[in-house]
């Protein structure tokens, strides 16, 4: 008896410590970025924020361009996704319903494309695009993201596309659709929740691209939240507040968008396991 | 980076598809035939062309430069100066190439051997757990894993700086005293565990979600089996746990292979790859010398050496997915 309730004590505790080990860093950035400065250089940590004030969250807003990078990330991964979600339904349903000579190929292309090295490939990058006079501009970063998540989107909508029963599509076309029209009208309202992940995936990816970002855009007005959020601390110098409440403006919409996207993720995973 | 975590996400149950074999006798409209075997080339003509024009073309230009004389003054008056091998003989007999490279070769061991060991054992708990607190614990890891690593790594900076850092302080007050003021970014192996810890807690949860999915599509006979066969805990675990989820921990492996040899990100935002130099592992050692020192051409050099080490990983990796998918392709 004594053992069994031990057996159920003890991963319940080490869930616990890993509990605290996962959000740990997460509780202290949004903690102190609500603490007056006063608690944030106190001797003893200030574990809660009782006095919680906004004046960090005012800093960081404050600081020069804020609302221009914000807008300059916004515009550059909404366009990324978007592109890449129209080139990737139409290659996705091409690769996943049609029989074809290469297509064997082009998948395992597309595979390695995914696995593109672009942390690496910055000078070569770097080069082209001050050789096409477009340093400090959006239009590079904006194409390059749109391939850097093209291979993932296209790749897992390629499953969903193939998850639609064919004879859906071929009723329609019973019905007098010609083959496009049964894609759009049959076919695409099905694959929205495909759509969704993928692109919410993809949202994830440019809105925090690093390397190209740093390389490429390196006045103010072209600059994305990334490259201001790492370049914050050296500005603000120990202001740990400021940059706590920077990261987490940062953080906050993928931090939401992911814990929404994952339940869909698991469940997904789920669905394939249980129908596969 | 943090995205490609999701490699094998949602993609729903895939159906082994039927050959296309052209226009049916029951298909209504019959496209004319020389039309419709275009047909996927046009669609899949965008894509292409997008992956060829905008990863194609860097990887070929990185392969040019390096094969050129290109520094500042060449950059600033547009010079194309070629030198032949003269920067692959510099980078190959220089002894900076080989530390790097032997430095990074182990940071990758040492993180991914952590990562698969840790992860794997949590989600095994998680696994083990009830449903309350299984979801529970899945909360704290998806927000470990969610958090974008710009803003992670600002945290750790934060969590480790030198004063009113938590960590010092609950150092020294559970008895290491001397670290009260410690500067974890003044010495190569002290930077090298603040990133590692990132990187890390980062990993964590993507191994750990998607290997509790997969234990949960272990068929229960299979344990009943084993019981019946007289089996214990440990020896159900090394006889039906592991052969079942061995293809997963392969490619999962692999995939924590690619992305740590490749975490620019972690280190140059916590460090810049310093101090002195002496965290920089490939990606970012060819982006000090290439970007930083202005030595394009030895840094592209550089850039193909690492890519040339990925793609030997990255085809192992491949050819594991590929016998996976096999009847799906």
């Amino acid at each position: 008896m004594k053992r069994s309730l031990m057996g159920r004590l003890w991963p319940n505790l080490v869930a616990v410590v890993i509990f605290v080990f996962c959000v740990f860093p997460v509780y202290w950035m949004f903690a102190t970025a609500f603490k007056p400065t006063g608690d944030i250089i106190a001797e003893d940590p200030v574990w809660f924020p009782t006095n919680a004030t906004l004046e960090h969250f005012k800093t960081a807003i404050d600081a020069d361009h804020f609302w221009t990078m914000v807008g300059n990330s916004v515009i550059v991964t909404v366009l990324a996704v978007v592109f890449s979600l129209i080139i990737g339904v139409t290659a996705a349903f091409a690769l996943a319903r049609m029989r074809f000579k290469g297509r064997r190929g082009f998948i395992i292309g597309f595979m390695l494309a995914q696995m593109a090295p672009w942390e690496v490939m910055v000078i070569a990058i770097y080069i082209i695009v001050r050789d096409a006079d477009m340093l400090n501009s959006l239009i590079p970063l904006t194409l390059f993201y749109m391939v850097m998540i093209l291979p993932f989107t296209l790749l897992t909508l390629r499953g969903f596309v193939a998850a639609v029963p064919k004879e859906l599509e071929e009723s329609a076309m019973v019905d007098g659709c010609t083959r496009m029209q049964a894609f759009r009208r049959v076919i695409l309202p099905l694959l929205a929740p495909g759509l969704m992940s993928t692109s919410l995936f993809g949202f994830i990816t440019a809105w925090n691209e690093f390397p190209l970002a740093l390389v490429l855009n390196k006045e103010a007005e072209a600059k994305t939240l990334p490259i201001w959020l790492s370049s914050f601390q050296t500005a603000f110098g120990d202001d740990w507040g400021a940059t706590m409440a920077a990261a987490s403006l940062f953080a906050v919409p993928i931090l939401v968008l992911f814990v929404f996207l994952q339940r869909r993720a698991v469940a997904g995973l789920t669905d394939g396991a249980v129908k596969g | 980076m943090t995205v490609q975590k999701t490699e094998r996400p949602p993609s729903g149950p895939t159906e082994v598809q039927t050959p296309e074999g052209g226009p049916r006798p029951s298909d209504p409209r019959k496209e004319p035939r020389r039309l419709a075997g275009l047909t996927p080339y046009l669609l899949l003509a965008p894509a292409i062309v997008a992956t060829l024009l905008l990863l194609g073309w860097p990887l070929v230009n990185n392969g040019i430069l390096s094969f050129q004389n290109l520094n500042m003054r060449q950059f600033i008056l547009h010079l194309t100066e070629w030198n032949g091998f003269d920067n692959y003989k510099d980078v190959l007999t220089g002894e900076d190439f080989w530390r790097v490279t032997g430095r990074s070769v182990v940071f990758t061991a040492v993180n991914v051997v952590l990562i698969m060991a840790l992860g794997t054992l949590v989600g095994l708990l998680l696994a083990r757990l009830g449903r309350k607190m299984r979801t529970f614990l899945l909360l704290g890891l998806v927000l470990a894993w969610a958090m974008p690593v710009v803003a992670a790594s600002t945290v750790y900076q934060w969590l480790f700086a030198q004063r009113f850092g938590v960590v010092n302080w609950i150092l020294a007050k559970i008895g290491f005293e001397s670290m009260a003021d410690h500067d974890w970014l003044a010495t190569q192996y002290s930077t090298f565990f603040v990133v590692l810890l990132l990187i890390v807690w980062m990993s964590i949860p993507f191994v750990a979600i998607n290997l509790y999915a997969a234990t949960t599509t272990i068929p229960k006979e299979l344990y009943e089996a084993a019981a019946l066969d007289g089996a214990g805990a440990i020896k159900q675990f090394t006889q039906v746990t592991l052969p079942y989820l061995k293809p997963f921990l392969y490619a999962t492996t692999f995939l924590e292979i690619i992305w740590v040899f490749k975490a620019f990100v972690q280190v140059f935002t916590i460090n810049e790859g310093g101090p002195d130099r002496l965290t920089e592992i490939l990606p970012v050692y060819a982006y000090i010398e290439g970007m930083g020192n202005q030595h394009f051409g030895m840094g592209a050099a550089i850039a193909l050496l690492t890519i040339i080490i990925l793609l030997a990983i990255t085809s192992f990796y491949l050819r594991i997915v590929l016998k996976q998918e096999e009847d799906e392709l």
